[in-house]
């Protein structure tokens, strides 16, 4: 029956349809979060921006590096990883590049025989290495499109837990970084031993002879500062994670409301095309048989009523001009 | 040559804004910051911090620990920066909460004297409540 193809079809184009339109909808919410996650990304830049100046004072007057966060790495027999993920899917290859990467660390870290604990962060890192059986010493979800400060206070004391107590004599943190709307890209830094060296080298002699006072000690304010410096890098790795999440899922989004719009319009030529077909089909079944029946009427003649008898009713005829003639001389 | 003060904290800048002094706690005791002081790097306690502005007016915020900056002055001008996880301004605080978290301390406190958390609390509470009622 031709009509059920046209009826499958247009079911399919008012499906695509529904898709397309959840589709927009959330690539529209994400476009509007994705500029909320970079302002907030902008507003904490300033705490963290602070805080390493200090840390370059700290570290130009001298104060001294001996701090377990500090203590340089002499041989890696464990290796922390902490992976941002998000917590939700829809966003393109964007779980699936950070969870590679992670993975890509951890079997580095197996072939050279060395031990490694793992950290997740967002649902998808937490299924994705639980269901391939890793060893996961912590994770925390819930909160990947929009991180708050309690929340990298929380991943910095147990990432910081691990390389104190844990035995991990290096963290390494997995994360998307947001270069710009369009681009975002893995990468794996490592975290801890925080780089003193470099932060030193980089200070400057500014800090050193603008002769800072300390209350109550240098090493003392280096102390209680380290663990909040810790915090605000988890901190700023989320927020750029999630502007880097929302940005993917935004992208993605656009590509799927494409296609299915391109899906729709496939579909709706299909459409017409099968309709076309079928209405041809129903013309040439009307004109055939139609033409069937002219045949038959130029053919064997004797089938035809008015083959039959040049005057069809001739008795009736008949007696109309009979009545005819008889009303005639009445009038 | 005024002061010019900060207040960071690490979801956004709370407070930006000209000063004549800034008085604040450090864990060894009081300081106060009056243009032109030499640099300085504090850790501070859970206590307010007074800001006097320029018009003779004065901001109070609750700081909950942290730490107090002063920068080696440029173009004259010095500036403090005080970074904080936890800092209010007066106006943002909400009494009853405050009040309620302080009871809240307190009958923990009341309960086992050595819960260091509650004690913790206790002191939040009490910086909050000065503040908002000076």
């Amino acid at each position: 029956m031709p009509g059920a193809q046209e009826r499958v079809l247009r079911r399919r184009i008012a499906s695509v349809q529904n898709t397309k339109k959840i589709t927009r909808a959330m690539e529209l919410i994400a476009a509007t979060r994705v500029v909320k996650a970079q302002v907030r990304a902008n507003e904490a830049r300033p705490y963290s921006e602070r805080i390493t100046e200090v840390i370059q004072d700290l570290a130009a007057a001298g104060a001294d590096a001996d701090h377990p966060l500090l203590r340089p790495i002499e041989k890696v027999e464990k290796i922390g990883v902490l992976v941002l993920s998000g917590d939700r899917g829809l966003a393109g290859a964007y779980n699936t590049n950070v969870i590679r990467a992670a993975e890509q660390e951890i079997q580095d870290a197996r072939s050279k025989g060395l031990d490694y604990s793992l950290v997740t962060v967002g649902r998808k890192a937490e299924g994705y290495f639980r269901f391939r059986n890793f060893d996961i010493d912590a994770s925390f979800s819930g909160f990947t499109d929009r991180p708050t400060y309690e929340e990298a206070v929380a991943i910095a004391a147990r990432v910081t837990d691990m390389f104190v107590n844990g035995g991990c004599d290096r963290i390494d943190l997995a994360y998307t970084r947001f270069v710009t709307l369009g681009t975002q890209e893995v990468v794996v830094r490592r975290f801890l031993p925080l780089e003193s060296e470099e932060t030193i080298a980089s200070a400057g002699d500014a800090g050193a002879t603008a002769g800072f006072e300390f209350e109550p000690s240098a090493n003392a304010v280096l102390e209680s500062l380290l663990p909040r410096y810790i915090e605000s890098r988890i901190y700023a790795a989320l927020l750029d994670a999630a502007a880097s999440e929302l940005a993917n899922r935004q992208r993605a989004m656009k590509s799927a409301t494409d296609n299915a719009q391109e899906l729709i319009i496939k579909y709706t030529r299909k459409m017409n095309q099968v309709r076309q077909e079928a209405i041809t089909t129903e013309i040439m079944e009307i004109i055939s048989g139609a033409e069937a029946l002219a045949d038959d009427k130029s053919g064997p003649e004797d089938l035809l009523l008015d083959h039959l008898s040049a005057d069809p009713f001739p008795n009736v005829l008949d007696r109309r001009t009979q009545h005819s003639n008889h009303e005639t001389p009445r009038t | 040559m005024p002061l010019l003060v900060e207040l960071v904290s690490p979801e956004r800048v709370a407070y930006t804004g000209e000063a004549k002094m800034v008085i604040c706690r450090t864990t060894t005791g009081d300081i106060a910051f009056l243009p032109g002081h030499v640099p300085f790097i504090g850790v501070l306690a859970t206590h307010p911090v007074r800001v006097l502005l320029e018009d003779g007016g004065e901001q109070i915020i609750a700081v909950h620990q942290g730490f107090v900056e002063v920068s080696p002055p440029e173009d004259g001008t010095t500036r403090v920066t005080i970074l904080s996880d936890v800092c209010e301004l007066s106006e943002t605080i909400e009494v009853a909460r405050a009040q309620q978290a302080k009871s809240a301390a307190e009958s923990a406190l009341a309960s086992d004297s050595e819960d260091v958390e509650a004690a913790a609390a206790l002191r939040r509470a009490n910086v909050r409540l000065s503040v908002a009622n000076a």
